[in-house]
Order: structure tokens, then sequence, then C-alpha cells
């Protein structure tokens, strides 16, 4: 099955779908064009612009443009900030995504078993869920502040001279914690419902033939999570790559020149601070390959059939 | 009987859940080698009973006894038990191989001894061809053969069932009960099974746990069960239809405070005795069930069908020893009764409601 089957009415509705069809051609064109105006100018129309703007230098004041080919792109490469950004984006994103998933795995299994007051605790650990990314990274902000953050403080006591904004490596830190903070509760739901999802009987069965809780966790409740986790994963790389825009933003305070930034971040910084249009453009048409990439992957291991049923 | 002989000992076991008791001071020995039905209707505790056999649950109070060690606070895995659920609950991950090998490879049996226990076990149950497949790709019938595979291949004395066969459809299950019940018996398992329906307990137990409400109604062989009910519950609950229970006045100008019980082939139509109003008849083939009523009382009676179908109105008979006397109140059995102190009633019922 080609990865573009997924999405065809019978692959959605499991071959059941019942074939309705209209007798003119334009009805359905003009249902649909509301939706696809959208796309077309929310996405494809900015998308072919970024491509065409990504071969060409802009002039910062808008006076017009010039031709440069691949220049943009070379630049990126021999860009050591550029460089920088990427390698920070690839340390952040797998840090962010592997906290992110494993502390709520574990959450999540510990919530699994309690049994009074489980509602409760479900409800304060999705609580963050509704906090909107540039307020969690106030939030960060107020904690990690240099003068008054508490949590500044807190590491103070370790002799750690924590400054956020100033020191790189502080910084990332901050941006790591709020982020894999903010991600927890989605992650966290997802798993609970995953394990609430496998039949009781399964789990007693390994509870049977099976003492340690290790082994029955990593032989049963794991490979039986595999599809949730997968779906997380995605979900989660994408998070840290493009969505933790709002937390950095704020982290950085306005001052990203020294500070630790996502190539998403430096998209904006360079195009809209740095006003060099081109090198952004190519940038983003960076970031569109590397998502399309993911999402070619994802399909791809949907089709080798990670869930069991 | 010698201590070796009990397998399993529940002595004086209760649960309860909030403030009503699933199980209620229950006591009864489950013999070593035996299969043992506990049977009763939906809430009457016998699931409840399994899994606190298994470990799976824990009890309010009491104990239980596996081969004479307290098993509180002993984990599921170290009871040296099996168990065949109602969902088959086979891991959907793994193979029917994997599935069927799982507790012998976490205890870490040796290669040799899986591969050939594997396929000894997969011989008897007819699984061969399927070692390759995932649960999801076997029918019902196969699922459940790789679950009953699973329990027996781990060699452990005991095997807990929980209404294993009530997923299956009645030709398959029929097949099921002969096939458990031979296994069983090659294995010389210790087998405890849960089930509702009486048919499966008829005709694989060696013995019957009868339960009602949190509680042991009988226990014994299924003929005694059948022919011998010791309560009410017991006599209203086995046989199908089950036995009639009417209350003495209804048959005899006898004492209040007893109900008699007679079974449905037990009853035959006379001249004389007690007269009944005709309610419906139903004809299953070799038999022919006829719905009747005493000043009231609801009854059936089983004749065979080639006898005449009786009128609107016709008499009963029966024989003194297919009579079963239990007292009214506590629905419990009366050992000693002596039913030749009554004298037939031969009150004329229609016109004294006329």
């Amino acid at each position: 099955m080609a990865a573009t089957d997924l999405w065809s009415p019978v692959h959605i509705y499991g071959g059941f779908m019942k074939r309705a069809g209209f007798s003119t051609r334009w009805l359905p064109i003009l249902l649909l064009l509301p939706q696809l105006s959208i796309i077309l100018i929310f996405f494809y129309w900015p998308a072919a612009h970024a491509v065409k703007s990504s071969f060409y230098l802009q002039d910062p004041f808008g006076f017009g443009e010039t031709f440069v080919g691949m220049k943009n792109y070379t630049a990126l490469l021999k860009s050591s900030a550029y460089l920088r950004s990427a390698q920070f984006t690839v340390i952040f994103t797998l840090i962010v995504t592997m906290l992110s998933l494993s502390l709520a795995l574990l959450l999540a299994v510990k919530a699994d078993k309690v049994i009074k007051g489980a509602k409760t605790y479900r409800t304060l650990l999705m609580w963050v869920y509704a906090v909107a990314p540039p307020v969690a990274g106030v939030i960060g902000l107020v904690l990690f502040d240099q003068s008054w953050g508490p949590l500044k403080d807190f590491f103070g006591l370790f002799g750690w001279d924590f400054r956020l904004g100033v020191t790189y490596f502080d910084t990332a830190f901050a941006m790591v914690v709020v982020s894999v903070w903010k991600q927890l509760p989605v992650n966290f739901i997802f798993f609970l419902s995953g394990l609430q999802s496998i039949p009781k009987s399964v789990r007693e069965a390994a509870l049977i033939d099976n003492r340690s809780a290790t082994g029955r966790f990593w032989d049963v409740t794991f490979p039986l999570l595999a599809p949730t986790a997968f779906f997380l994963l995605i979900i989660n790389i994408t998070y840290a790559l493009f969505d933790t825009f709002g937390i950095i933003d704020t982290l950085a305070k306005g001052e990203p020149s020294n500070n630790p930034m996502t190539l998403v971040y430096r998209v904006y910084v360079d195009g809209f601070r740095g006003n060099d249009l081109g090198g952004s453009s190519a940038q983003s048409v960076v970031l569109m390959v590397l998502v399309l990439a993911l999402t070619v992957f994802q399909f791809r291991m949907v089709e080798r059939r990670i869930h069991y049923t | 009987m010698q201590i070796s002989d009990i397998a399993i000992q529940i002595d004086r076991v209760t649960r309860a859940f909030d403030r009503n008791r699933a199980l209620d001071e229950v006591s009864v020995p489950i013999r070593a080698g035996e299969f043992t039905v506990l049977l009763g209707p939906s809430g009457c505790g016998k699931s409840t009973l399994l899994r606190l056999i298994a470990g799976l649950d824990t009890q309010t109070d009491g104990t239980i006894l596996i081969e004479g060690q307290d098993m509180r606070g002993t984990p599921p895995g170290a009871r040296g038990l099996s168990m065949v659920f109602q969902s088959y609950a086979l891991f959907p991950h793994l193979s029917v191989r994997q599935n069927i090998l799982f507790g012998l490879a976490v205890r870490k049996t040796s290669r040799a001894v899986q591969a050939e226990r594997l396929k000894r076990v997969a011989e008897m149950m007819g699984l061969g061809p399927l070692l390759d497949r995932k649960p999801s790709q076997l029918s019902g019938g196969q699922q459940q053969r790789v679950a009953l595979a699973r329990a027996v291949i781990s060699d452990r004395p005991i095997c807990l069932m929980d209404e294993p066969l009530s997923n299956l459809d009645a030709k398959l299950r029929a097949d099921m009960r002969v096939e458990l019940r031979s296994i069983q018996k090659q294995l010389g398992l210790t087998v405890v099974y849960v089930t509702h329906d009486q048919v499966e307990a008829m005709t694989m137990a060696d013995r019957i746990i009868v339960m009602n409400g949190g509680r042991i109604e009988q226990v014994g062989i299924p003929e005694a069960i059948y022919a011998r009910p010791e309560t009410t519950f017991t006599a209203s609950f086995i046989g199908t239809p089950p036995m009639n229970l009417f209350p003495a006045s209804a048959l005899f100008s006898g004492p209040a405070n007893l109900t008699v019980g007679i079974r449905p082939e037990d009853l035959h139509l006379t001249d004389a005795g007690p007269r009944a109003d005709l309610v419906g008849v139903e004809y299953l083939g070799a038999d022919r069930l006829v719905a009747g009523q005493i000043n009231g009382t609801p009854f059936v009676l089983r004749q065979p069908a080639q006898s005449p179908t009786p009128r609107d109105r016709f008499h009963i008979g029966w024989s003194q020893t297919a009579m079963n006397a239990f007292d009214a109140t506590t629905g419990k059995r009366l050992h000693d009764f002596d039913f030749s102190s009554l004298s037939p009633n031969q009150k004329d019922f229609d016109h004294e409601t006329a």
C-alpha cells in the first residue's frame, strides 16, 4: 500500500463507506472551495513564495531583489551561527523528546496504579496542558529569573551560579526544563489512555506467569504501548522542533545573539530581526524538507504495522 | 481424606467490597487431581473466589492454603498455578508460539525443554500449523486452544479456568467440554473451573460447588447435586427446567412450613391425585414440557413426546421416592422427613376459588 492510500476513503472507513455521488461536477468543487482556498492562501502560496525567495537576495528595505541561485543555501552551510543552531536543535529535540516521553510514561504507569483519588491525580497531572507555550515561557522566566527566581536561588544552594539569558548552558537548561514540563501532560494523557486500553485480563495473564514487575512491563505492557509511543515520538519531535518557539522566544528575552536557539527561532530572528529574507526563506525550505521527511517516515512506520489488531 | 489429597483449602474466606460481601466466610477443600466446578448465577462470588485463589485479589479475611502453604502475600506468579481467562487474554503482540512459551521463557527454562514441551502441547491441542500466527489471525476456538496450551505447558499442577468456553459457539463448546475433560484426566491436573452453565458443570465436573450470594450452597458429585439438592436454591438452579417447588399445602393437607420438590421428569399424568390447570405445552422433540398450575403454584411436567397431551384440567402423580422435603423458611433440605405422614390433598381447588 502506498503512503497516500492511508488517506483514501476506503482506508479510513474500512471499506464500508457508501458511494454517494454528486450529479453535477461544479457542486463538489464549490463545496470544497473554502477549504481549498484556505490551504492555498495560507500554506501553498507562502510555501511557494518561500521557495522562490530562497533563491533571491532581498533588499532589506523592500527595493527589489537579486537572483543569487543557491547562494543562500551555501551561505547557511558556511554560517557557524546556523550550524550552531542546527546542532543545538538536534540536541534540544533529542533531550526534550526523550525526557518528556520517559517522564510521562513513568507518571502514567504510576498514576495507572493509583486507585484512591485517581481522578484528582490525573487531573493535576494534566493541568499544564491548558498552559499556552508563551505563558509557559513566562512561568519559566519567573522561576529561573536572575534576580528573584526561586529556582535560581535553589541552584545557588549547590553553588550553581545560574544566569538565565546570559550563560548559554543555563538558558538552554531552562528551555529544556520548560519545554519538557509543557509537553508532559499531552504525553501523560496518551500513555495513560494507552495503558488503560490494555485489557485487564492480559495484564493478569502476565501476572500469573511472571513474578517480576519490570519483566512484565518490558515483555507485555511496553510492546502494547508501542503504537502510542511511536505516535507520541513523532508528535514530540514536531513539538520540540516547532512548537517550542514561544518558550524560546520568552526565555531568550529578545536577546538571541549569545543565547541558544532552535532552527525555527532562527528563521524568525534572521528574517525579521536581521532582515535577511532570502536566507531566512532558505532556512524555512530546509525545515519544510525536514517535516516532509518526518511525515514520510511516520507513514512508512505506520504501514509496517506497529499496531496489532 | 489425607491432607495431601487436598490441593487447595479455602478456610472461612471473606471478601468484602465496601458494604456488600462478595464472599461470606466460605470454607471448602478442593481435592488434588479433581475437576472442580464453581457453579452459580452471576454475582454469586464464584469468580471472586477463583481470583482469590489465583492471587489476583486479596481476601478481607480467612486463609487460602495451596499444597498446605498459606498463600497470603504470595504473588500470583509464585503460587504454582496456571490460569485460563474468559477473554483468552492472549498477548496480541506475540505469536502463538511466543504466547504458549511465555511462562517458560520468563522462567528461563532451557531451549531444549521448551521445544520438547511445545511440540507435545501443540500436538495435543492441534496447534502445530498455527504457531507462527498472531492471535488476531486466529478464530475464537483457536485462540481458546492457545490460551489452554499456555496454561497446560507450564506443567503447574493447578489450573484455574474462568468461564473459558463462554465465548465459543454451541457446537465448539460441546467439543471443547470433552477435550478439556480428557486433557485434565490425561495430565492429572487439579482444575478449578468457574461457570454459570450447569451443563458444563454436569458434564465435566468430578465435584460441583454450588454458590449463591457469596456462600456455598452445596458441594458434591454431579449426581448428588441433581438428585439430592441440599437447598431450595440448588433445587431451583440445577436442571432444565429445574426442580418444581410446591408449598406442601398445594399437594397435601399437611404441615404449613414445608416445601416439596419434585423434578419435572418425576411427575406424570394420572386419573387421581391433585388436580392442575394447563398453562402451556412445549414440544422438544423427544420430550414434551407441560406447564401447569396447582392452586397458583406453577410447575413443569416432562413427558415422552409420544404420550398424550393433557387436557385443560389434569391430575398429576409421582412416586414417594421422587419427593424432596425442604424447610419453607430456611430453604434447607429436611433429611429425615417422613412423607408417609402426609395424606394426599384431594381438595377441589377449582370449586373453592369459584
